[in-house]
């Protein structure tokens, strides 16, 4: 029998060093968690599937950060954004490689598995983001 | 000035939930020196001082205070530490934290209390001190209300939530970054009749336009102020409330709703589903409608805030709200003044203290001590209190002692 990871958000990010995006679909009533719950919020149902989910998706909103906390101040100006991706779930990120003029809400974007880097401290997880 | 003919009162039949007796308020800015304690006590000092018949050792029974951030100060156990320096030590107190929808919640929470019957008369207020902080070290804390995983980890702040949802008004709506400045002006002018707020100066919209981005299409005029500041109220069960106050004001309806945390798993990006569900119970709580509304505090923590929470709590159709601030509906003197204290924007936001200051403001204006920012004739008042990017809303609606 093959061990099912658990459908933490630990393992969210460790799916995605993999170059995986990976989704919780629930067994029970069909939602699809991204990012992945232990518990169904429509249902309840604690038992899941992992689903792959693809890294391409559209810009809903966005916006350029210049005042950041220290961790972050080393980047700014940066942009953030949700992207909806196919399927209709959605993820927040940083989007890298794209001038601010030519961000716009609907442009297509991609998550890049490439540019995860594990940070020093708690929480040590990959940190995604998009490009063009 | 604005007339209550126009709108009649018939329908304002929501029986009283809990009456607020007095209220204090420290001064809200940078106030150097002072610690969270210090300033609570300076808020309660007030409130005490407002109702002589009051006895604060043998009436009062319990105590709600919301607070943001031990980070702050370093200090955590607010509820006690909060007791002791109010000279209350004793009596229960306890803490709610719903980031900068504190002390709205605490609200709620003193509501319960009251009307459970274990507490006849309870403080319920709010505290935080953010000054002595760099600019850095209060966005990190302040981030700390949005969802870790995948927003502060990814970089978000809290102005750049509010951007995300200024950026998608933007889109859909057309609403501009004039419309966002003129929320700013007003509260200012607003603010200017304020002896306690933080910012007691008029703005231009050209002072707006010009200031920088601090998350585009937010600037800085856009973003509420870093401030120190307490705030409380004193409520009872409504048939005690004369034997303290010949002017008591009543709440008639009280909401607290939740949503998901993370913005990007919101339904809409343009609207509080939070607001929308507390201001719904509270609206049919007090039996009032949107158009009863003489005046209202909202949560402007940024000037998109404030639109948003037009449309939703149905001051204006949805999408129309960057013109309703352009009409002057909203300014004193027009048909429902939003933010007549300055608002967060310019009274100041020490978030804990933030949701208590709003219904100070009510208590205010319903006993007509609102002073050159008084709305005339005003019977029916909204507070709207948000925590982080909106996954809290406290609505509260005020009735005028009749």
């Amino acid at each position: 029998m093959s061990i099912v990871e658990p459908f933490t958000i630990e393992q969210f990010y460790k799916f995605l060093q993999q170059g995986k995006l990976m989704a919780g679909k629930c067994l029970k009533c069909g939602k699809i968690h991204l990012p992945p719950r232990t518990l169904c919020s429509s249902c309840h149902s604690n038992e899941f599937n992992w689903i792959q989910v693809s890294g391409k998706g559209r810009l809903l909103t966005y916006t350029v950060i210049n005042v950041a906390p220290q961790q972050f101040q080393a980047l700014t100006p940066y942009a953030v954004g949700i992207v909806e991706m196919i399927g209709g779930l959605k993820i927040p990120g940083m989007i890298q490689d794209i001038k601010q003029e030519q961000l716009k809400i609907g442009m297509e974007l991609t998550l890049d598995f490439g540019t995860c880097t594990n940070p020093e401290h708690w929480p040590q997880w990959s940190r995604y983001c998009f490009k063009s | 000035m604005y007339s209550l003919h126009k709108r009649g009162t018939s329908g304002l039949n929501g029986k009283p939930l809990v009456s607020i007796i007095s209220a204090g308020m420290s001064k809200f800015g940078k106030r150097e020196g002072l610690l969270a304690r210090e300033l609570f006590a300076e808020a309660v000092s007030e409130a005490f001082n407002r109702c002589p018949k009051l006895q604060p050792k043998q009436d009062i029974k319990a105590m709600f205070i919301g607070h943001m951030g031990e980070a702050y100060e370093h200090q955590g156990h607010t509820g006690s530490t909060l007791a002791d320096w109010a000279g209350l030590t004793g009596i229960p107190a306890t803490r709610t934290e719903a980031a900068c929808g504190s002390s709205g919640v605490a609200l709620c929470s003193g509501i319960y209390a009251v009307l459970s019957g274990l507490a006849d008369m309870v403080v319920v207020g709010g505290v935080e001190k953010m000054t002595h902080r760099t600019t850095a070290e209060v966005t990190e804390y302040l981030a700390m209300a949005a969802d870790f995983p995948f927003e502060q980890f990814h970089g978000i702040t809290f102005p750049g939530l509010f951007a995300m949802m200024a950026t998608a008004h933007m889109h859909t709506y057309g609403t501009t970054e004039q419309q966002f400045g003129k929320v700013a002006v007003k509260n200012h002018h607003h603010g200017s009749l304020n002896p306690k707020a933080h910012m007691q100066k008029e703005i231009t919209l050209e002072t707006v336009m010009a200031s920088k981005y601090v998350a585009w299409p937010l600037k800085l005029y856009d973003c509420s102020l870093i401030s120190d500041g307490a705030s409380c109220i004193i409520i009872t069960k409504p048939e005690l409330a004369n034997k303290y106050t010949e002017e008591p004001v009543h709440i008639i309806g009280s909401g607290q709703a939740t949503d998901v945390i993370g913005l990007y798993e919101r339904e809409s990006l343009t609207s509080l589903k939070s607001t929308k569900l507390a201001s719904k119970v509270a609206y049919e709580m007090a039996n009032i409608k949107p158009d009863q509304v003489n005046l209202a505090e909202v949560h402007d923590c940024f000037t998109i805030a404030e639109l948003i929470a037009y449309e939703d709590l149905g001051f204006c159709k949805v999408g129309e709200s960057g013109k309703i601030v352009e009409s002057g509906a909203t300014t004193l003197g027009g048909r429902i003044p939003v933010n007549t204290s300055g608002g967060l924007k310019a009274k100041g936001h020490p978030v804990g203290a933030t949701g208590t200051a709003q219904a100070y403001e009510m208590y205010l204006q319903l006993t007509d001590q609102a002073g050159k920012r008084q709305v005339k004739d005003a019977q029916v008042g909204l507070s709207h209190n948000i925590g982080g990017s909106g996954a809290t809303a406290a609505v509260h609606i005020y009735r005028r002692d009749q």
